[in-house]
């Protein structure tokens, strides 16, 4: 694999570029593979690579039904934080802030992780004391954590409504400066040119029809483009978990929902933090291009179809509009939706199923981006131990019935009780 | 945006709504014993398949009844719908 330096981007210079080598191949599907991982998102893509990496295990395919980066890793708002009160959210995102800080030296591919801080603002004494809460439990836990009052608030978001009259006044906020965004697309990019370059093989634009389980042993998977033996399968599917679920006559504590974001056109640089609105569920961050990145709650509904209604956007962005008003005289760019594992709890699973040697990774909900990294080390290691790590012992899925739930204010599904 | 036939009160948009979730969930029959997966597959486990889905809504800004919606979730269409207490066939 071509290293990518300021080197080489001389040396292609002088042939125009159009010499690089394929960041990834396009293989056949071979007959068997040690391990097959479904779904070539950013988190198939990172388990594929940490399988490589952490584990010397090589012969891997990823299956992916469309194409690398299309799904919900080339969907999100980019955010990456680790603000979580609950020790099994906690130390698991930040291992995870660890993987992100070393990520763009690690691939060799800039993800540009800009660690510029988010701040979930406060808008009454009962939160300003939630808040305070989490903060600490988060520092116990070795995670960042600022308590700001409104002054503090108003010098770092100035455009923010300070003014008098509004329903929701700012009190103040929790910020985690260490919190921050990376550039999606590179995300999965770079973890697919790592991985293709120890040798799995990323197959796109081929469909999983079905599996071959005998005597409670998975044995294989049958795709579009033939079938394949495997010794085992990890599923990362994100928003199509249930459809592979009922090929396996298993239910599980997911529903698909709809997630809509958009972005504004891009202005001139204002607001170099992630902020969240206390009163309801809207964030905002500005992209390195200047447009306003925003997102908020789902569409409400069972949903497959990636692309969202109108009135969810009028719902997020008028509390967009009570933050921060100046964002009433931007235009819209772009809007668009990407489907959901919304889990039951508002955490994830990421666990060995019923079949041995199927392992499952689901339930993501509105937070799979910053997962990436530490959900791929985590699967990688369930996968190739055959046990799970005890970063991810929590995110088990048997919970449910066993009463273990993770009592994070996480929202699952029923959005609308909460 | 969605439009829903209330059986109730006819035509309405979405914004009149408030959603139920999956309307063929059973709850266990209280007068057995009840098994922690048969509590599991009520409260927790979900089908949520791409297709025509029968779900529970709520004519919340209307005349507050719920109701059954029969629905696409990949198109958004929306087929038949049905009194609560209505059996579908």
């Amino acid at each position: 694999m071509q290293k990518y330096s300021i080197f080489n981007l001389v040396k292609n210079a002088f042939s125009n570029h159009e010499n690089w080598d394929l960041a990834w191949k396009d293989p056949t599907p071979k007959e068997q593979y040690d391990v097959v991982i479904i779904g070539g998102g950013g988190h198939g893509l990172a388990t594929a690579y940490y399988l490589a990496k952490e584990h010397n295990i090589t012969n891997v395919a990823i299956i992916e039904k469309g194409w690398i980066g299309g799904g919900n890793v080339g969907r999100n708002t980019t955010i990456i934080r680790s603000n979580y009160m609950h020790d099994e959210n906690g130390l698991f995102s930040e291992f995870g802030m660890d993987l992100w800080r070393k990520m763009s030296q690690d691939l060799n591919y800039n993800v540009m992780f800009s660690p510029r801080g988010i701040i979930n603002l406060a808008h009454s004494d009962a939160q300003m004391n939630a808040y305070a809460r989490r903060g600490n439990s988060m520092r116990l836990n070795g995670i960042d954590a600022v308590l700001l009052n409104r002054e503090q608030v108003k010098e770092i978001i100035p455009m923010a409504d300070f003014s008098e009259n509004v329903r929701f006044p700012i009190f103040g906020g929790l910020m985690q400066p260490s919190a921050g965004t990376a550039r999606h697309d590179a995300v999965a990019w770079g973890y697919a040119r790592q991985a293709d370059s120890m040798g799995v093989d990323i197959i796109q634009n081929c469909e999983v029809t079905g599996f071959d389980v005998v005597a409670g042993k998975i044995k294989g998977i049958r795709t579009s483009r033939g079938n394949i033996k495997a010794k085992k399968v990890g599923i990362c599917v994100a928003g199509s978990t249930n459809i592979l679920a009922e090929k396996l006559n298993m239910t599980l504590p997911i529903e698909t929902h709809l997630l809509q974001a958009c972005v504004s056109e891009p202005v001139k640089p204002v607001l170099d933090n992630v902020v969240t609105f206390g009163a309801g569920h809207f964030y905002v961050s500005q992209s390195d291009k200047g447009e306003m990145v925003m997102g908020g709650d789902l569409d409400g509904y069972n949903s497959y179809a990636q692309r969202g209604n109108l009135p969810t956007l009028q719902h997020v962005l008028t509390e967009g509009i009570a933050m921060m008003p100046f964002l009433s005289k931007l235009k819209m760019l772009r809007t668009w939706g990407g489907i959901m594992d919304m889990s039951m709890d508002g955490s994830p699973i990421i666990d060995k199923t019923h079949i041995e040697g199927l392992y499952l990774n689901c339930g993501w909900c509105y937070g799979g981006f910053k997962a990436t990294p530490a959900s791929g080390w985590t699967f990688a290691h369930t996968i190739a131990q055959d046990r799970v790590h005890e970063l991810n012992a929590g995110y088990s899925l048997n919970r449910f019935s066993t009463g273990n739930l993770i009592d994070e204010k996480g929202l699952g599904t029923k959005t609308w009780i909460s | 945006m969605l439009y829903i036939n209330c059986p109730h009160c006819g035509m309405r948009s979405q914004n009149e709504f408030s959603y139920g979730g999956d309307a063929t969930v059973k709850r266990p029959v209280l007068n057995k014993e009840v098994s922690d997966q048969e509590w599991d597959d009520f409260v927790y486990n979900r089908k949520s398949l791409r297709g025509k889905h029968l779900e529970l809504w709520q004519h919340i800004s209307g005349c507050r009844q719920w109701i059954k919606v029969e629905r696409d979730t990949a198109t958004h269409e929306i087929f038949r719908t049905f009194k609560a207490d209505e059996e579908v066939a």
